[in-house]
């Protein structure tokens, strides 16, 4: 178990930086996950905590030590990478226990063990002596993790491990890393992610990164309900937050309003706003009607069950004044 | 019988479709192969088999038509002399000739070695990232970019007893008591032409070796990094595995060239015992010693010892020429 410490972390590529001062604690045993767009640095942030790449300034702390210049096989980590990353010659089994047969001090029975226990826990263990060549990739995803289990790390790294499956094996995926998260409490895991779904579910906190910097920290539910900026509303939550300008927004002392999708509702007349259908989407459980009304993007209105708004309808609209998320002209809050 | 004269059933038709599709495809490979397979027919197959065919003769230069069957007499044939002793005459007993199978093998085993680790040596700085590395790349090749004969005339002048660069160095620096001609002398002969050689294609093999690491996923090194393999492990147990299908093509590549090495040797160090190779020694007895039969012969022998280790190689070394075991 391991708390990880970033105090004022930058990195530059020559003389592009990428990361430009990141002050950051994971906590020991909490699920972390880095989200942001891409190129916000999130994965160079895993690497350098992983210590794949060296920190241009700024310290790293494990557990109040500064681990600025260790080895990254001395930090106690295991990292499951977005392409796998097995070695291709050697079978499941040997790519589990190549890490453990090197360091000093295991027997064989106990590589073993070892290696059999994670391959339970992933069941993964009727495939130990084949290549990977002959696995699927979810299959190969499995023993990626089951190689870091293996290695017993106080800290689990995963860089985007389920965006090179399908989207059916990625929710079981992403359960199972939800289930192993649970069953190793004692081991901090830090995971980077583009996707917000992923970040929501997994996440014990959040961190959203934009451009080299934290835009936020915080839980799921924190993220969703106060987020701290434009960016930060937008980016969490599907359907993605409606932004409203203009007179609409001014009449709530805004620069824009943010309302979700979900904390709309539409009357049949005297609504605060209205707008036009332009289509709508019946996904069963929920559907998704979206309006035209003068505003950069069409508003999105989540509907429990199906609906059937015809396009060119105008239906009255009205905001859940309670979730009414308002923002300055800087995309701050106003509070 | 008459049963399999009906009509063919239904469901032949669908595969009848696929296997026309097939047999199109199947004419036009055919059709073109033909060009290489006529050329290689003309410039490979025809020589070769004039050459086997004269091995068999008693062809000579002046009278190559006129040759006669002598059957097996140019490889092995004995006579009893009157005193009961059996004399053996031929290719297989001819001391000249086993010299140069041993002198061919002895080059080629050497250079091929010294060229697969240094290649690799050197194909292993290439991969790594640094500044100039492109220039770096084709500046290596220029050593095997110029025509042997012309690198094999400026070896032996650096070479030579009285003038040569090596000589000069050699003596300057104190490495030397005296000045060795390397070429002439046949303790040294053999090693000045390795050293050509292993100069010369180094380069080579270092690009087939280069072209394998570079297929080698940069991830699984970072996986190495966090599983805390040392570097020379590394190299052992994850970058030799993997390049080992390139490393073992290129290997074959190059036996197969040093084999038959003849220019080198002919223009580096003509006419020495201590280098003479089964190329060098062929044609010798082809062209200047009028045995046009007898070189024939030997040109057939060195084929089969090609053809031989060329099956040994990827006989024991399990080479595939498919991409390997990835």
């Amino acid at each position: 178990m391991a708390s990880i410490e970033l105090r004022n972390i930058r990195k530059a590529f020559g003389a592009v930086e990428v990361i430009k001062g990141v002050d950051l604690e994971v906590r020991k045993g909490e699920f972390m996950v880095f989200v942001g767009p891409s190129g916000c640095g999130k994965s160079t942030l895993l690497r350098l905590i992983s210590g794949l790449e060296d920190i241009t300034s700024g310290e790293m702390l494990f557990d109040g030590k500064v681990v600025n210049a260790l080895a990254p096989s001395k930090r106690g980590i295991a990292m499951v990478f977005q392409s796998y990353a097995l070695y291709p010659h050697m079978t499941v089994y040997e790519n589990m226990a190549f890490g453990l047969t090197l360091e000093k001090g295991h027997d064989k029975d106990e590589i073993r063990q070892r290696v059999e226990k994670a391959a339970d826990m992933l069941q993964i263990r009727q495939y130990l002596d084949r290549l990977p060549k002959q696995l699927s990739g979810g299959q190969r995803q499995r023993v990626a993790i089951g190689r870091a289990i293996t290695r017993d790390p106080k800290v689990f790294l995963f860089d985007e491990p389920l965006s090179n499956l399908d989207a059916a094996l990625r929710v079981a995926t992403r359960i199972e890393i939800a289930k192993l998260h649970e069953s190793m409490d004692n081991v901090t895991m830090v995971y980077v992610t583009h996707d917000q779904v992923e970040a929501m579910t997994l996440a014990d906190r959040i961190c959203v990164l934009r451009d080299g910097l934290i835009e936020q920290v915080g839980t799921p539910m924190e993220l969703y309900e106060k987020p701290n900026s434009v960016f930060v509303a937008g980016f969490i939550g599907s359907p993605k937050m409606n932004f409203i300008g203009g007179e609409r927004a001014e009449k709530f002392g805004a620069h824009t309003l943010g309302i979700r999708g979900e904390h709309i509702t539409i009357t049949p007349d005297n609504g605060l706003w209205n707008g036009t259908v332009i289509h709508t989407e019946n996904l069963g459980a929920d559907s998704y009607v979206y309006l035209e009304m003068g505003t950069e993007e069409p508003v999105v209105v989540r509907l429990d069950g199906s609906n059937n708004y015809k396009s060119g309808e105008v239906v009255h609209i009205s905001p859940m004044e309670d979730k009414i998320h308002r923002f300055d002209a800087a995309g701050k809050p106003v509070r | 019988m008459t049963t399999e004269t009906l009509a063919p059933p239904i469901t032949v038709t669908a595969p009848k479709i696929k296997s026309e599709l097939m047999q199109q495809r199947v004419r036009a490979a055919r059709w073109f192969l033909v060009p290489m397979l006529l050329a290689l027919a003309v410039v490979a197959g025809w020589p070769l088999l004039r050459s086997i065919y004269f091995s068999f003769t008693d062809a000579s230069l002046n009278d190559l038509y006129g040759a006669e069957w002598v059957g097996f007499g140019n490889y092995l044939r004995w006579q009893t002399l009157d005193s009961g002793v059996v004399r053996y005459r031929g290719l297989l007993a001819d001391p000249a000739w086993w010299n140069a199978v041993w002198n061919t093998l002895r080059f080629a085993f050497v250079s091929v070695s010294f060229e697969a680790v240094l290649g690799m040596i050197v194909a292993l700085v290439l991969n790594a990232e640094f500044k100039g590395r492109g220039i770096v790349r084709a500046a290596i090749l220029i050593p095997w970019a110029i025509p042997t004969i012309v690198s094999a005339k400026m070896w032996s002048w650096m070479l030579n007893d009285q003038f040569g660069i090596i000589n000069d160095l050699g003596m300057k620096l104190g490495l030397l008591s005296q000045k060795v001609a390397w070429t002439a002398t046949p303790e040294t002969a053999m090693t000045a032409v390795l050293i050509v050689d292993i100069w010369k294609t180094t380069p080579f093999m270092a690009l087939l070796i280069l072209a394998g690491l570079q297929m080698v996923p940069k991830d699984i090194y970072e996986a190495a990094e966090l599983d805390g393999v040392h570097p020379v492990k590394q190299f052992f147990r994850i970058t030799l595995p993997l390049v080992r299908p390139a490393l073992m093509v290129a290997i074959i590549f190059r036996l197969l060239d040093a084999l038959r090495i003849f220019d080198l040797i002919y223009v580096l160090t003509p006419n020495s015992v201590a280098t003479k190779t089964m190329s060098v020694l062929a044609r010798e007895n082809l062209f200047d010693f009028d045995n046009f039969a007898y070189g024939s012969a030997m040109s057939t022998m060195l084929f089969l010892i090609i053809a031989l280790m060329t099956i040994l190689y990827i006989w024991l070394g399990k080479v595939r020429f498919d991409g390997g075991d990835r």
